[in-house]
Order: structure tokens, then sequence, then C-alpha cells
């Protein structure tokens, strides 16, 4: 006590180091990729070696009397998820190829990943090693495991991912009772994470024989790892576009699912369906899409310059909005040629998110349902200061202190997407790059609340490399914070946490 | 009979009192002043100590009584006192509770802390309440089969859009059955054909429920529906109750309640009802909320002083009925003499539901009509009477006797009774009889 600090750090690295030492496990699956097509297996053998060798050197430090606490866990997440995407960027720089050779632009690309945001600094796609591109894929759906992990099952005390939501909204309040112990609820999440992207695979490739060559085993592989991570990323240049419309429409319901509660497909699977469709946040959630796809139909149907016929007018707009709304951050078209109104509601529909629980990013429909309906609350008591009227989801009452956070939440959220905005278009202009305010916008929203890709040049079939690499760097941070929801970052830079 | 009244507080008086004209009563208090000074109010043995002890109860013979009735201010005091009476003899006990956890417990497995019948203070107010509210128009009303069955006579005016009607008409509800007309005095079991006229008084058993619905049917006028705007002051455990009984007859009551807390508990629990927190003594909120406009106001504040205060000013606001919950039995006439409509003491209600309870005999529970012309009885039945085994309608058909079963209970769950319903051992079966065939039913029963 000496040293005046009270957090338990020897505790956060040691965990961190557990995970880097079984990142090779993983990394394993690039490196069989590279044997097969007979590549580099160089890039991934570094990663592992260094993987190794930083687990090794922070399990070393660990001490045993040392509980994993909160706090601890705040600090073990956040350098989880930094030292992880820092590896992860390894392979990148190694195969020295393109863009990403750069390690800020590796980093970029690693923790885009990782975040399962889907945001890409990779200019010419052809350029790179079917192995290297495998590993893009299989970060992504690490990451989602992650998200998953924290949200439903081991560490929800610290309430990442939503899942101290999941505590007030009691439909799934017992989501640490799914069974007694903690490490068998994680293995049923994981099993139907695992089993979900088994069966993508398996649809994917079996529609790929059927209807387009192209979706051959290696993409549908690196589309299912993506798609049920509502992670983003394609080897393909053209993303999910470059399939056949029946492949594309095979990929919505995978993405709506990965953003859907688990704990509930879990209860849904184990044969009580209704606690799922009973769910209001699950209702406001195909709701919010439905409406926006609707919306994004018209507005198509309304412009003359696009010609997609009826069916490709609807497979676009509820592609697009799914893939937005989920969080995945695919495309069937470049919508950057779309016009303003269509443009526009994907935007809005970036802060919506899935369902706390699941893989998704973005704000998450139930903190948006909560805040609306105490809105409405207030409205009411407005008139009666005296009512006492508690806000109920799925009809169990949310507690005042978790609305008082959503609100929180909600308004951080909000202030660091427009400070990143600035941010974006003051460094663009001090780099004499041109960048709309409308792009800004996006490209804030699109990393920040981990979607993927966004408007002007880096739309889904764009770049990020045409942002100043200050620019990247400050989006590097803000995936990171964003994707395990800003507080446990955020405390590392207070004094209380460290000392009192 | 041999009675131990366990508790001698204003209850356990009042129980002691109305038996110990005929029946041997033993009264054991804690008190040993209040044990004195009972001696020469009536005409008890009383005991002084601890009643949940095996010694002090086998000095009031426990084991040799035919009824231990437990009735102290405390819950756990009167469970255990049950329990040990149990170990010393199988006198029938009857447990006094507050809180509905422990009755639901008791209702959920029977004989449950060795209790065999047990009044919930709280509910039994409650209950209470709501049927002054809810029946204006009921000349009588009685629960039974622990409250999952009433029965309720009406008389018709001759307003009654029921006057003309054929019973067939006037019973069109589920779970309701028409069991008795009187007519000029006269006791007529109705067919479905037979006509309802005005004066005439009609008999019904059936759920809380559908008993409301028909006291709707019967006086739309001064039977409340969900129009009527009922404040309840006062979210204490009878109040929460109350509004809880209301929701369930479609009737939601607006709650004042002042703790924070226990407001936000109150909108928890009932999601239908409007819970405001504030000091139902600022006239300035109670008019903003327009409570001076409401039809019925329910006082059920924790003391007997604020009662008043609110049960005053809700009057003198111009509300039309005010309810209140009195807690001293002194204080009742006080309050009915200023001039609140109706003043309800839980301790009187529950002592009345007591005595009552000790009167009965071979029926479980009684209710006498119109001047011992019919009675309405609920009898558990036994394995081989005569009641058992057969539809009802070949009952009623070998029988002289005239009666109809309005209710029947089975495992808790209530059963609507039909020519072809066939009678179980362990069933309740609720039934209206003629008094000239009281002996017969009693006899097959």
């Amino acid at each position: 006590m000496t040293t005046g600090i009270r957090v338990g750090w020897r505790a956060s690295l040691g965990l961190t180091g557990d995970v880097l030492a079984a990142l090779p496990v993983p990394l394993a699956f690039p490196l069989l990729t590279a044997f097969y097509y007979g590549e580099s297996p160089l890039p991934f053998v570094a990663a592992i070696a260094v993987s190794l060798a930083l687990g090794a050197s922070f399990r070393s430090v660990q001490d045993p009397a040392e509980d994993l606490g909160p706090r601890e866990a705040f600090l073990a997440v956040a350098l989880i998820w930094f030292l992880v995407a820092a590896v992860g960027a390894i392979p990148f720089v190694v195969a020295g190829v393109g863009t990403v050779a750069h390690p800020v632009n590796a980093m970029f690309e690693a923790m885009s990943g990782l975040t399962t945001t889907g945001a890409t600094v990779l200019v010419d796609f052809s350029l790179h090693s079917r192995s290297v591109m495998m590993w893009r894929q299989v970060i992504q759906w690490l990451g989602g495991l992650g998200i998953l992990i924290l949200a439903t099952a081991v560490l929800s005390e610290i309430g990442v991912g939503g899942a101290q939501l999941m505590e007030t909204e009691s439909q799934t309040q017992d989501v640490n009772k799914l069974t007694p112990k903690i490490s068998r609820t994680a293995q049923l999440i994981w099993g139907i994470y695992v089993g979900l992207t088994g069966l993508a695979i398996a649809v994917y490739f079996l529609l790929g024989l059927a209807f387009d060559p192209q979706m051959d085993l290696y993409n549908a592989v690196a589309h299912a790892f993506t798609s049920v991570a509502t992670a983003g990323f394609s080897p393909e240049p053209q993303s999910v576009g470059a399939f056949h419309p029946v492949i594309q429409w095979a990929v919505v319901p995978f993405m709506v699912i990965g953003s859907t509660s688990f704990v509930l497909i879990y209860f849904a699977i184990n044969g009580e369906p209704m606690r799922l469709l009973k769910n209001e946040e699950f209702h406001f959630y195909l709701g919010a899409m439905g409406t926006l796809a609707s919306i994004v139909a018209f507005a198509l149907f309304l412009d003359p310059s696009v010609t997609f016929g009826a069916e490709g007018t609807v497979r676009h707009a509820v592609f697009n909005v799914a893939s937005i709304v989920t969080t995945t951050g695919y495309a069937s078209t470049d919508y950057v040629a779309w016009a303003p109104a269509a443009k526009h509601m994907l935007f809005m529909g970036m802060f919506i998110g899935g369902m706390v629980g699941s893989t998704t990013c973005s704000i998450k429909s139930l903190r948006w349902l909560v805040a609306l309906k105490t809105f409405r609350r207030n409205l009411y008591t407005a008139i009666h200061p005296e009512a006492v009227r508690p806000v109920r989801v799925s009809g169990k009452p949310v507690d005042e202190g978790a609305i008082r956070d959503i609100y929180a939440y909600l308004l951080l959220s909000i202030v660091i997407f427009f400070l990143l905005t600035v941010v974006i278009v003051v460094d663009a202009e001090r780099a004499g790059l041109r960048v709309t305010e409308f792009e800004a916008l996006g490209a804030a929203a699109t990393t920040f609340l981990n979607i993927g890709p966004a408007f002007g040049e880096a739309g889904p079939y764009g770049t990020f490399a045409s942002f100043p690499m200050s620019t990247r760097a400050v989006m590097i941070v803000l995936m990171w914070i964003g994707r395990i929801e800003i507080i446990p970052v955020l405390v590392l830079f207070t004094k209380a946490f460290w000392t009192s | 009979m041999h009675v131990v009244v366990i508790g001698a507080g204003e209850v356990g008086t009042s129980i002691a009192g109305s038996l110990s004209s005929d029946h041997e009563v033993v009264v054991v208090d804690v008190d040993e002043d209040r044990a004195e000074q009972l001696k020469y109010e009536i005409d008890v043995l009383t005991i002084a100590g601890d009643g949940t002890t095996s010694d002090i109860q086998t000095a009031a013979e426990v084991g040799r009584a035919d009824m231990v009735i437990a009735c102290t201010d405390n819950d756990q005091t009167n469970l255990v006192a049950c329990g040990t009476a149990k170990t010393l003899g199988d006198g029938f006990t009857i447990a006094r509770v507050k809180s509905t956890d422990f009755l639901r417990t008791w209702e959920g497995s029977e004989g449950a802390f060795g209790v065999d019948f047990m009044v919930c203070t709280d509910l039994l107010t409650a209950e209470n309440i709501v049927r002054v509210i809810g029946l204006p128009a009921a000349i009588d009303v009685d629960p039974f089969a622990s409250g999952m069955v009433q029965m309720a006579e009406f008389e018709i005016a001759e307003e009654s859009p029921m006057a003309g009607q054929t019973v067939a008409e006037a019973d069109r509800f589920e779970s309701l059955t028409f069991v008795g007309l009187f007519r000029n005095g006269e006791l007529t079991i109705p067919r479905g054909d037979t006509g309802i006229k005005a004066g005439d008084r009609a008999v019904v058993i059936g759920s809380p429920e559908s008993v409301q619905a028909f006291a709707t049917d019967v006086d739309p006028r001064t039977t409340p529906d969900d129009a009527d705007d009922i404040v309840i002051v006062g979210g204490s455990e009878i109040g929460y109750q109350t509004a809880r009984l209301l929701g369930e007859r479609e009737l939601q009551p607006r709650i004042i309640e002042q703790d924070p807390d226990r407001a936000r508990w109150l909108a928890e629990q009932l999601p239908k009802a409007v819970v405001m927190e504030h000091d139902a003594t600022d006239t300035e909120f109670l008019s903003r909320e327009h409570v001076d406009e409401a039809d019925i106001v329910v006082t059920a504040l924790r003391s007997d002083e604020k009662n008043l205060l609110v049960s005053v000013l809700a009057k003198r606001l111009g509300v039309d009925r005010v309810i209140a919950v009195v807690d001293s039995p002194d204080y009742v006439t006080v309050f009915e003499e200023i001039g609140i409509d109706i003043a309800i003491n839980p301790r009187t209600v529950t002592a009345e539901e007591i005595t009552r309870f000790t009167y009965e005999s071979v029926a479980e529970n009684i209710a006498v009509l119109e001047n011992d012309q019919a009675e309405v009885l609920e009898l558990e039945l036994t394995e081989g009477c005569g009641l058992v085994g057969r539809p009802i309608s070949e009952l009623v058909a070998d029988t002289d006797a005239r009666f109809v079963i309005g209710a029947i209970t089975r495992d808790h769950q209530l059963v609507t009774p039909r020519g072809d319903t066939v009678l179980r051992p362990g069933d309740h079966v609720i039934l209206l009889v003629d008094s000239d065939s009281v002996g017969e039913i009693a006899s097959m029963a």
C-alpha cells in the first residue's frame, strides 16, 4: 500500500495475459489458411510469438492473492480490447502489403475488426493474401464472441454491452441464472454463437452452390464469421453486393439474429419462445428496422435515378437498413450514390442499434425504449406532479437509477459523437482535405458507434484511408471506447479509480 | 365447548366476551395486569404468561380444548401458538395474521403452521370495504370458500332493468348461479323461465367478479363502474389490498400515499392504478387533483387522527361517500356521528369473523336469509356422503329437499355447477337450502 494504488492491477494483467496466451488458437485459423493456399505463414507466426510472449510475461506478474473485482475487471477489459487489437495488427504489418503495412493503419484495421466495426483502410483488396483477408474476418468473429461474454455472462457485473440494463429489465434479469454456474452459462451462449455461425456457413455455401459460384467455401466461412458477429468486414470490395440477390436476402436474418438478445434466443430454443416474442425491446428493434426500411424503400422508389427494379429496391432498402441498424456494416450496393433522403435515414439508423445481450454495437434499442417511455411518463407527471409512475418494459418496472444512467449514457454518447465530428472536420481542413459536414457526421457515428461504412469517400465501397493519419488515430481510440461502452475506459482516467 | 383464547387485546377480549356466555373460555395473555383486569370485565378464567409455550398452554388445558384462538397482535406469536397447540391436542386452531404472505402459504398447503383456519385482518378489512363500495345495492353479502365465492341478495327496484326479465335473461354470467327468488317473503326456486318482478329479492352465488357484474345489471345507477372515481388515501396494507380487490372488479382507484418508497412500491404492484405521492391533508393538492369530485373516498392512513382529518376534509370538499378505516373501536361512533358514511374497524371485523366461525358446526359457513326462510351453507364433502358421485340433476330429482347448488370449489378452483356436474369428496359446495329442508341436506352431507 506504499504506492497508494488501490487497484489489483496484477489481477487485471493476469487475466489479460490469459486472454493473450489463448490468442494463438484463433490465429491458427489464418495460419492454416496460409498453408492451404501456399501463402507465407510468417505474419501469423510472428503474431503468435508476440501473443505468447506477452501473455507469459503478464501472467508472471499475476498475484494469486489478488481478487478480480469490478475495478480490476474494468482495467482488464480496457487492456484486453486494446492489446488484442495491437497483436491483431501484427500480421498486417509483417505482411507489409498495401495501406495496412503502416502501423497506424494496421492498428485501425485490427481495432475496427475486434470492435466489430467494419470500417476499413484497405484500398486495393486484390493486393492481399487470402490468409490475411481471412484474419480480418476471424478477428471480427472473435470480437463478437468477446462482447457476448461481457454482455451476457461472465463479466456482466461491470455492465458492458448493456448487461446492467438486462438486470433492470426483468424479463432477462435472471441472465446470470440461466444455470447456477457462470462458466456453464458462458458455454451455452458460446454454443448458440458457434451454432449460428455454423448454420450461416452451411446456408451461404449451399446457396453459393445453387446460385453463385463466387460464394465458395472461403467466402461462406468469411461472411458467416462477420454476419453473426454483426461486424461487417468482407474479403470482397463490393461487400455482399458481390453476390446473387438470393444470398443477399439470406444474409439479412443472420444479421438480425446476431443483434437479438442471445439470452432470449436461448429461452426460445429451450421451448420458451414467448419470452422473446413478447419482449418489448424486440418489438422496438424490429419496428425501428421495419419503419426505416419502408421509408428508405419509399425514398428509392421516388428517386428517378435509382434503377433496381421493384425487388431490387426493396432488397437494397431492407438489406442496408438491417446492416446499419444491427451495426453490421455490409452493403448490397454503394448507397453513397442514393438521394439524400435515403442516406439520412441510414444515418439515423446508425444510432439505434440492436438488443442488449447481443453482438450489436451502437446505443441499443433498450436504452431508446426506456428513454422514450420515460419521456412519455414525464409528460404525464408534468400535469400530475405527484403521480408516481414506474417506467415499465415488458410489464416490469425499470429502476429509476438505471433510467438516470441511461440518460447520462445517451448524453455522453451524443457529446462524444459531436466532438469527434468536429475533430474530423478540423483535422481534414488542417491536412487540406475536403470533408463535408455530412461525411464527417457519418464517419464519426460509424466509428464511435462501431457500425462500419459511412458516406462519401468512406462509403461502403470506399476507404477510411482517405482521412488524415491523425484522424484515424483518434478513430482507433473512439472505436475502442465505443465498443466497451465508454465507462470502462473513462474510469481509468479518474484519480478515484486508482487511489481511493 | 372448551375454548382457549391467546391474546387479550381488543380482538381477543371481544371474542372471549361473545363466547363466554355459552362456552367455557380460558384467556391467556402475556401481560399480568391485563389478565387480572380481564377477570373483572368478563366471566372467564385468565392465565398470565407466554401463550406460545407448552407450560402455559397445558395450564390452560389446551389438550382438551375444542378450539384454540390465537389473536395477539403478532403474526409469528399466533402461528407458533397454534403449532404448540397441535402438539398438545387436536382442538380446532384459528390464527389471526396481518401478513397476506402467511395467508397465501396457508392457503397453498392446508394445515400449514398447525393452523386450521386463518383470518387475515387487513385482507378481511379490505374485502369489507370493497363489498361496501362495490355492492351498495345489495341487502346482504357473505363470503364463502375463503373469499372465492360470494352470496349476495338484491332487491329488484321498480326502475331496475332486470324487472320484467326472466331468470335466464338475467343470469348471463358464466361463473354465477341464480339460486333463489323471494316474492312477498316466499321463497321460489327459480327456473330459467321464471319472471322477475319489481319488489322481488334475488339471491345469487358466484365469483366476486360475476356478482359485481350482476349488481351492475340490477342497479346500474348506484353500482360503481369504471367511470366512477374512487380515491384511496393511504397506501397501508389495507389500502393496497382494497385497491387490488377493486382492480380485480374492473374498478381502478387512485391512491394517495405520502411515503416515496411505499408509493413507488404501490405503483409497481398496481400497474393500472394511479398512485400519487403527497400529503393528503393538503387541500390545494386535493382540489388540483379533483379529489373533491370523487365519488368515493376511502381513508386508510396509519393513524385515526389523520383518517378523521382527511375524512372530514373530503366530506367538506363535497365527496359523495367517505369510508374510513378506524383503528380504535371506540372512535367508530365518533366518525359516524361527524358524518362519515361508514367507519370500519379492523379489529371488530376480525373478531366478528372469528366469532361467526365459532358458531358454525355442521356446515363450515352459514348465511341466514329472510327471517330464516332459507339458508346458504358451505359444506365440505367427505368420502361416502350422500351427495358425492352422482350428477346434480339426479340428486335434485331423487329428493324432496328444496335446494340449489350455487358454486363448487375444487382444489382452490371455482367450478360452476351444471346439471351434469358430479360432486367429489373434498369439494366445497355452497348451496341455498329452504329452511325446512336443512335437516334433510345435513343428513345427506
